[in-house]
């Protein structure tokens, strides 16, 4: 099936929850597979995705719209993380869980869109297309999202010294 | 961190910045330390991305579950209903009929020519790569491909209509030696390639983009074109009609 990693990956660190992401990905194949008439060329991998992030909010505007307001990164909630995903955080160690959590800290709109650079390698025309904003949109906000994470890694890491030590 | 060079830094760092920027920027790096600790820090990051396996793949089960749960139904085609054809070989029907059409669409991530073709015109734009024989004259410039090639291309200069011949270049396109003519618009370089037709090729003209780089191909008196540049397809388009 294609694309069905990317499709995956992106749902994954949108809702930041395994069995969401499958019934998201699920539901955006049904829907690309019914609404496929209106694919009017160009890339289908961004039309897919478009189609997987669409639905990724709809169902956190439904499910968990304090997902979408709440400013994290502004107070890092470290101790909160692992909720959800305690499968993987034992797999994980050092500075590999360090950016994981960094990263799910970020807000949605930072959070997708180095997503779609760093893990899916998207030009910024195609993220243009996915996120449907303008190319400038969308360097300014990688450049906000870098720095964003940035800080919020130098604050986990900080948080992740005083509990060590 | 000079203010003025903070998005453009990025621009630069996702490979999304034009010649002229990227070299001005270059400058600019040499002689301001945060900006290149600024760069350097997101060469960092983005090392720790791919190390830290952040990539989460669909796991093992979530295709089949998708096919199980697609319509039963055929939607494009209609199919003779028999006894004998069971719901699973419907589904498994469709999820085909949905690889191939999907598989049928123009990808623009094989088209191996296009991809070809812009490389060489990124490569063209690095330092001291541009030109082989820097000349807007095109009685200078078409006499120097012979005898490098086995073909003469048309060299024409367009300086009236606002796209002056810059130069020449040997390339090598599609398996074989091309001619690479270079013309400039504004601050955008437009690189176009010409190469005999072979058997393999569509003559129809084509237009296409990649990595923020448009592309034409066209055909004209048994030569292949192709016209590659950041200039957008309007402009770009001016240049292939002069050709035709």
């Amino acid at each position: 099936m294609p694309h069905l990693d990317a499709a995956h990956n992106l749902a994954r660190w949108l809702v930041r929850n395994p069995a969401d992401a499958q019934d998201i990905v699920q539901e955006a194949y049904l829907r690309a597979y019914k609404f496929f008439s209106g694919f009017q060329g160009g890339d289908p991998r961004a039309w897919l995705l478009k189609i997987v992030r669409n639905t990724s909010y709809s169902f956190l505007e439904k499910n968990k719209p304090a997902s979408l307001t709440d400013e994290f990164d502004e107070k890092v909630h470290v101790t909160e993380t692992g909720a959800g995903n305690a499968e993987s955080e034992a797999v994980r160690s050092g500075e590999t869980r360090l950016l994981h959590e960094a990263l799910e800290h970020l807000p949605a709109n930072f959070r997708e869109i180095l997503i779609l650079r760093e893990l899916e390698g998207l030009s910024y025309k195609e993220i243009a297309e996915v996120v449907n904003v303008p190319i400038g949109t969308v360097m300014s906000s990688l450049a906000r999202g870098r720095e964003r994470l940035r800080e919020v890694l130098l604050r986990v890491r900080e948080k992740e010294g005083l509990r060590d030590g | 961190m000079a203010d003025q060079f903070a998005p453009l830094l990025h621009a630069y760092f996702d490979n999304e910045l034009d010649l002229v920027h990227s070299l001005e920027l270059e400058e600019h790096l040499k002689r301001c330390p945060d900006c290149a600790q600024e760069l350097w820090s997101y060469q960092t990051l983005r090392k720790s991305f791919r190390d830290a396996n952040l990539y989460h793949r669909a796991p093992e089960g979530l295709e089949a579950r998708i096919r199980a749960a697609l319509p039963k139904e055929p939607r494009v085609v209609e199919m003779p209903r028999r006894r004998f054809l069971n719901w699973a070989a419907v589904a498994a029907a469709i999820a085909v009929l949905l690889v191939i059409t999907w598989r049928s669409l123009p990808r623009p991530q094989t088209d191996f020519l296009a991809q070809e073709v812009v490389a060489s015109h990124i490569r063209s734009l690095q330092p001291g790569h541009l030109l082989d024989v820097q000349s807007s004259d095109q009685h200078t410039v078409k006499p120097w491909f012979d005898g490098k090639i086995d073909f003469a291309p048309p060299v024409k200069d367009f300086v009236e209509e606002g796209f002056p011949l810059v130069g020449g270049r040997l390339d090598y396109i599609d398996h074989r030696p091309a001619a690479a003519l270079v013309y400039q618009r504004n601050k955008h370089f437009i690189n176009v390639y010409v190469w005999p037709e072979s058997e393999q090729r569509v003559k129809e003209q084509r237009v296409t983009a990649l990595e923020g780089y448009n592309i034409v191909f066209w055909e004209r008196g048994g030569m292949y074109f192709c016209a590659v540049s950041d200039l957008n397809t309007g402009e770009l388009g001016q240049l292939v009609h002069l050709f035709q």
